[in-house]
């Protein structure tokens, strides 16, 4: 399904990056931090907007010719990422909103474990298969 | 909401043409509720409406398919009112036009009756008007008769004619919206079918985009952006989807997908969204997988972005422009992008400029362009000219690619898009580059590199690094390059073997260097290798002068390779701070620091410099409390260095790289030549031989590889170490918390040797004290310690005693270390206590004031005994005062009892041990024969147990004429009670006093008598008490003062007698006391009588009667016969007492003979009183009871409840 899935602090470093394991890892990580600058305009632009009525999903960030960004921003200023092949039709804004909340959640499970310091990197078997099976549908 | 609409109209143009005006401006004001198929949300919506004429060309043909030009709705305009010409002319008028809306099955159509007043006048045979209505509703409204409609003056500006209005128009629009829900649902099935149909061969794509493009158009037409875009992003999926299917087949021809963008920009409007979704098809249509010329995409999507934005600029003004940047600059960059790919493509990147391979795929490319469109041919600029010519040649290519980029560049940086300028910037690059141009690279490298660096983005560092460290190379910045090279040599983001080679590029480098003297190359540290931990051996890191210490460093070499290196130096800054505590020896060597070990924070690679420079949090308890009453108000954790944190992050300074690279120069280097870093930890000793005393700063490491050197600016946490000299000390300190007088006790000899080293034959020579044998055990040892306090060796202690000087031979020991040693001392107290006592003995006020002295501290007594030491290091003596405690404290009392006298002595015990006492002895030290102390005390030896006392008392007999005073000396020996042997001999504990005035001369008897009838005392009743006072002795040396006086030869003296009940057990009724006259001679006899009242029942004890000499005063010498008769008074008044009743005025219980005297004898002078020495008055009363009967008639009864 997705080709890179990446959670970005606050401060806007990578907490995780994974793309799948055939293509140029480098490439995505520049996809990545270039959607930071419209995921940072979407979110200046929601910033007048009442709290709780935030959405979180940020819709398609740009599309490039081979791929479609997709960005997600928690209420600490957490970002998620994802990059579709942009062949995949199968995947609709609804499918990417539910990636999205899964992602979420898992991450949700992460903040909650004492033992992570927040805004280390994130190493955990669990997020990791999680991603895993979000890629995997890929192949 | 807009609907455009075609709209025939039937003949009387004219009349359309009065009524066109307010129609089209009428119908979209109000909106309509637009109901949907397939279960879609209804929309309100505005319809706008396009008047044309009826013609039947005009008429959709079966399967014409455009919507936009479709006519909803016709309608037959007609103001006949005559019924003639209706028959005539109109009837066949309309069922022509209905016959031709049937032959194309039309069945949306409406017939528009406009009456008006002013025909009506002008005609005189009017037809009432509903009969035409009626007629056309008969004759073509068949079951339909809304599709008819009257509309009454429509010209007038009348309410009736404005009914007519609303009315028309609602239904027109209600029809309207019929038709039009009702085609287009038509035409959204047909196309669905259309689309059923796309796997059957000779389906083409680009008929059914035209079909659902035109079907969005509508939707966006009405401002249905949603509905557009939906239609368009099916559009999309389709598309993509027959790409995939067709796979690699050329049935897509390019032409065809270009008319399709350049359809798509013709509609461009302003609309922001449009722009959005165009920019968005573009991209996404131009994912194919078509066998075209490599580079042919490329042509067209460049083509296609160009021209967009042409048209973008065509249409819209340069606000609008700039407020739509951010969803044209995707466009901007795509082209950049693609021509970039171009170039590359076409060979005009590389520096020697296209080969003929190259040449040729240009070539084809641009035939594959085809010819221009004839629109923009003659234009002096257009997308396609600009391609051709950047493709005609490498300058021009450079030209454009610069251009676009450049452009790019500033439209992403004007809307904050800094992350894609950077990446934009990295391309040019990349360009400047290959085109050997790396000056002008550089600035964009290390731009971008500067913004992943401050964002922590592991991997676009490694890579920008690998690009600028290229680049730095080709510009010749050996340190830059060499410091880049370092990084990447230490980074793992790379493979080993790149690692390996940026590594191998400094090895070679220094070796090269070293050839030829060059200046050094000063590179930071943290690249090569991290300090990981400091190890000092010592642990606490202080060493004394002329010794030994060394510093292990652990050292993380990130070099992929085990680099040799020629030396790793600590620079160390050297300080001397005198005249601190914190740095003299004493202080050094007691603190520690935690095992010695300093740990420095290990930089996390990657992380955003921002996040590594924050400090750690200091978080510290907080609780407040009430002033009042201390309770706690508050309890919280409080950060201590919250300014710090929450300091504003200076974006700028953070990011630089430490510039200035300066070794300091010091005299202070520590150095260890030769090593090989292994990558990974590395353990570096250093071996120091401590010289000048002071404080020793870590401040640079300093790694040289050949010319290299790798230097750690500041070594942080502060590391130091100290020196420090020291004098040589003697110490002596008691082991227990107090020396006790008396008993031998040890005491600790502590010889801190410091700078001086100790020789055989130095001894300790102690000027002996009388009072402070020093007592030597032959086994005592000495032992040596280090500075450090380690043991390192015990050797005996010899002491040679003379007569005034013990010497104690030291052991040899080095310089900088302790010998300890112990000997017992012993204070013997007795010389100094006579002097303590003497104080004692003076005269009676200072015997008062000792007595509170003791009460106040109830301690041991002090004596310090000084000891004078001649020390082997100095030509001075070290005199050491030890202070002693004397374990006890004693008192001494005359007890009387009638003639005979006892001296009691009560030794009390200070201190906590137990003694055991023997051999007491009292003495008189006036040599009296006469006079004989007979000792009443049981055993020989008692034991005196800690914080107890222990009396001992003397039976004074005597033969002659007693002295005035006694000298007394008490001594006791006294051991530790522990203690068995006693290898030495105990000087006795002594106590010197003096009793004085100790013969009896008054006999005190007390008689209290019950009432003369009754058996008993009784309470309440008065009884007599009678005071006896005899003289016991004659008169002698004592009694020559000044009460006595003497006529006749008979000596008389005065006495003041008082009694006073201090339990509040008697009321004694009338004078308590009085002044009476006492002869002189043995056996004499003065009774006093008073009257006393027992206030309570029981064995009551007797009052007290009190004795004092009264000393007339000198003027009141010649008043005695006064003074005899007021006596004689007081006897009277107590008589008088007796017979009168008590008065219950005159009961005092408690009787201050001061106030009395003083109110009686107002004006005069006052006698004196002067007691008796203890022993003087022997009062044979003391103690008695008397037995005491409750009266019955007790008007109160009193509850004792104990």
């Amino acid at each position: 399904m997705a080709v890179c899935i990446a959670v970005i602090a606050k401060e806007n470093y990578p907490l995780y990056i994974r793309s799948v394991p055939t293509e140029n890892e480098l490439k995505f990580h520049y996809t990545v931090h270039t959607s930071l600058d419209v995921v940072d305009e979407k979110i200046s632009a929601m910033g007048k907007a009442l709290v709780d009525q935030r959405e979180l999903y940020l819709g398609l960030l740009y599309p490039t010719e081979d791929y479609k960004v997709y960005g997600y921003v928690t209420n600490s200023k957490v970002k998620f990422v994802m990059v579709v092949d942009s062949s995949n039709t199968a995947l609709r804004d609804n499918e990417i909103r539910s990636m999205f909340r899964k992602l979420h959640n898992s991450y949700t499970d992460i903040m909650c474990n004492p033992f992570y310091n927040p805004g280390d990197r994130i190493q955990s078997r669990a997020f990791d298969t999680m991603v895993n099976s979000m890629m995997m549908q890929v192949c | 909401m807009r609907r455009e609409e075609s709209h025939p109209v039937n003949n009387e143009h004219n009349l359309f043409t009065s009524l066109y005006p307010t129609l089209s401006q009428q119908l979209p004001r109000e909106p309509m509720e637009w109901r949907r198929s397939y279960g879609r949300a209804p929309k309100m919506i505005h319809l706008e409406s396009n008047f044309v004429q009826f013609k039947e060309e005009l008429l959709p043909k079966e399967g014409n398919k455009a919507l936009l030009t479709f006519p909803f709705l016709h309608i037959y305009w007609t103001e006949c009112c005559d019924t003639e010409v209706y028959k005539t002319a109109v009837k066949d008028d309309i069922t022509k036009w209905q016959n031709v809306l049937k032959a194309h099955s039309s069945v949306d159509w409406l017939i528009v009756v406009v009456e008006s007043d002013a025909k009506k006048k002008n005609k005189t045979n009017i037809l009432p008007r509903t009969s035409i209505v009626d007629k056309i509703r008969n004759d073509f409204c068949n079951k339909q008769s809304d599709r008819c409609v009257v509309l009454s003056d429509p010209l007038k500006d009348s309410s009736r004619s404005q009914e007519s209005w609303n009315a028309f128009l609602t239904k027109l629009r209600t029809l309207l919206l019929m038709s039009f829900t009702k085609n287009l649902g038509k035409f959204e099935d047909d196309m669905r079918t259309l689309r059923e149909k796309r796997t059957e061969p000779g389906w083409s794509f680009c008929e059914y985009f035209m079909v659902q493009e035109e079907l969005a158009f509508v939707f966006e037409m009405l401002q249905q952006f949603e509905d557009a875009l939906v239609q368009y992003d099916e559009l999309d999926a389709l598309f993509s989807q027959y790409v995939v299917n067709f796979g690699a087949g050329g049935k897509f021809n390019m032409f065809c997908s270009k008319s399709w963008a350049v359809l798509c920009v013709l509609r461009v409007n302003s609309s922001k969204r449009f722009c959005c979704v165009l920019s968005r098809k573009l991209i996404l249509s131009v994912h194919l997988q078509v066998s075209v010329p490599p580079g042919a995409l490329d042509c067209w999507v460049f083509l296609s972005c160009l021209e967009v934005l042409q048209r973008i600029e065509g249409c819209c003004d340069r606000a609008q422009i700039d407020a739509n940047v951010s969803h044209t600059v995707g466009l901007w960059s795509y082209a950049t992008e693609k021509l970039k790919s171009l170039g590359y493509l076409c060979g005009l990147v590389s520096e020697k400029g296209p080969n003929s391979e190259d040449l040729n795929r240009t070539v084809d490319l641009l035939a594959g362009l085809g010819a221009e469109r004839p629109e923009t041919a003659n234009a002096s600029q257009s997308p396609y000219k600009k391609l051709k010519e950047a493709l005609s040649s490498v300058e021009a290519f450079e030209k454009h690619y610069l251009d676009l980029s450049h452009a790019t560049i500033e439209m992403y940086t004007n809307i904050g898009r800094i992350r894609s300028a950077k990446l934009v910037g990295k391309d040019l690059a990349e360009f400047y580059m290959r085109k050997k141009g790396p000056q002008k690279a550089e600035v964009y490298l290390q731009g971008a590199l500067k913004t992943y660096l401050a964002e922590g983005w592991a991997l676009l560092v490694t890579h920008t690094r690998k690009q600028l460290a290229e680049c730095q190379k080709q510009l010749g910045q050996i340190e830059n390059y060499l410091q880049t090279s370092s990084l990447l040599a230490g980074d793992n983001h790379l493979t080993e073997e790149e690692r390996k080679r940026f590594c191998r590029e400094i090895l070679d480098f220094t070796n090269q260097q070293a050839e030829n003297q060059g200046q050094k190359v000063l590179l930071p540290m943290h690249s090569f290798a991290q300090l990981k931990t400091l190890h000092f051996d010592p642990p606490n890191a202080v060493v004394h002068v002329g010794g030994k210490l060394s510093i292990e460093l652990t050292l993380l070499s990130q070099m992929p390779i085990p680099v040799q290196v020629d030396q790793v130096a600590i620079h160390v800054h050297f300080s001397i701070e005198k005249n601190s505590y914190r740095k003299t020896a004493e202080w050094l060597t007691k603190h520690k620091t935690s095992n010695g070990v300093i740990t420095f924070p290990s930089e996390i690679a990657g992380l955003p410099l921002s996040r590594n420079n924050l400090p750690a949090l200091e978080l510290s308890e907080m609780y407040e409390r009430s002033p009042s009453d201390n309770s706690l108000n508050t309890a919280g954790i409080i950060c201590k260095n919250a300014h710090m944190l929450l300091r504003r992050q200076e974006s700028s300074s953070s990011l630089d790289v430490p510039s200035g690279l300066t070794l300091e120069d010091g005299a202070h280097v520590l150095k260890c030549s030769n090593l090989t870093l292994e990558p990974g930890d590395n353990k570096i000793t250093f071996n120091i031989q401590a010289k000048e005393p002071g404080t020793y700063t870590l401040r640079q490491l300093c790694t040289s590889v050949g010319k290299v050197q790798f230097v750690l600016l500041h070594i942080y946490p502060i590391v130091q170490y100290d020196v420090y000299s020291q004098e040589p000390q003697l110490k002596v300190e008691p082991m227990t918390e107090s020396l006790l007088a008396g008993i031998p006790q040890k005491v600790k000899f502590t010889v801190t040797t410091g700078h001086y080293t100790m020789k055989s034959g130095d001894t300790l020579q102690l000027s002996n004290a009388d009072a402070m044998p020093i007592l030597y055990h032959p086994e005592s040892k000495a032992v040596i310690y280090s500075n450090t306090r380690e043991k390192i060796s015990e050797s005996s202690l010899r002491i040679q005693s003379s007569e005034k000087i013990t010497s104690i031979s030291l052991p040899v020991a080095p310089a900088y270390h302790v010998i300890e040693f112990e000997l017992e001392v012993m204070y013997l107290p007795s010389a100094t206590e006579s002097a303590v006592e003497k104080e004692n003995i003076t005269n009676k006020e200072n015997h008062r004031k000792n007595k509170e002295k003791q009460k106040q501290d109830n301690c041991m007594a002090t004596v310090d005994q000084k000891v004078t030491i001649d020390c082997p290091w100095s030509i001075y003596s070290t005199i050491i005062a030890l202070t002693f405690c004397i374990p006890f404290n004693a008192k001494h009392s005359l007890l009387s009892a009638g003639k005979r006298k006892y001296v009691q002595v009560c030794v009390q015990n200070l201190s906590e041990l137990c003694f055991q006492l023997s051999d007491y002895s009292l003495k008189n030290s006036a040599e009296c024969t006469d006079l004989q102390l007979v000792p009443l005390n049981p055993a020989d030896q008692q034991v005196v147990f800690s914080k107890q006392s222990i009396f001992f008392v003397w039976e004074l007999k005597w033969t002659k004429e007693l002295p005035l005073s006694l000298q007394c000396l008490f001594s006791v020996s006294f051991c530790p009670a522990t203690s068995e042997e006693q290898s030495f001999t105990l000087k006795p504990f002594t106590y010197e006093f003096q009793v004085e005035n100790f013969f009896t001369l008054y006999h005190v008897k007390t008689e209290i008598f019950p009432p003369l009838d009754a058996e008993y005392c009784k309470t309440g009743s008065l009884c007599s008490l009678e005071v006896s006072i005899t003289r016991l002795v004659e008169l002698s040396e004592v009694d020559r003062d000044e009460a006595l006086t003497e006529s006749d030869g008979y000596c008389t003296t005065k006495l003041m007698y008082e009694v006073v009940d201090n339990s509040s057990n008697w009321a004694v009724c009338g004078k308590s006391s009085g002044v009476i006259s006492m002869p002189v001679a043995p056996r004499a006899i003065h009774k006093v009588h008073m009257e006393v009242m027992p206030l309570f029942a029981g064995y009551l004890p007797f009052p007290d009667v009190r004795l004092f000499k009264y000393l007339p005063h000198h003027s009141a010498h010649s008043m005695q016969l006064d003074a005899d008769s007021w006596i004689e008074n007081d006897n009277l008044s107590v008589d008088k007492n007796v017979d009168e009743q008590a008065d219950s005025s005159s009961i005092r219980s408690r009787g201050s003979l001061h106030s009395t005297a003083s109110g009686e004898h107002k004006g005069l002078p006052m006698p004196r009183l002067q007691p008796f020495s203890p022993g003087q008055v022997f009062n044979s009363s003391t103690g008695m009871q008397i037995l005491v009967i409750p009266s019955k008639d007790d008007h109160v009864l009193e509850v004792n409840v104990t």
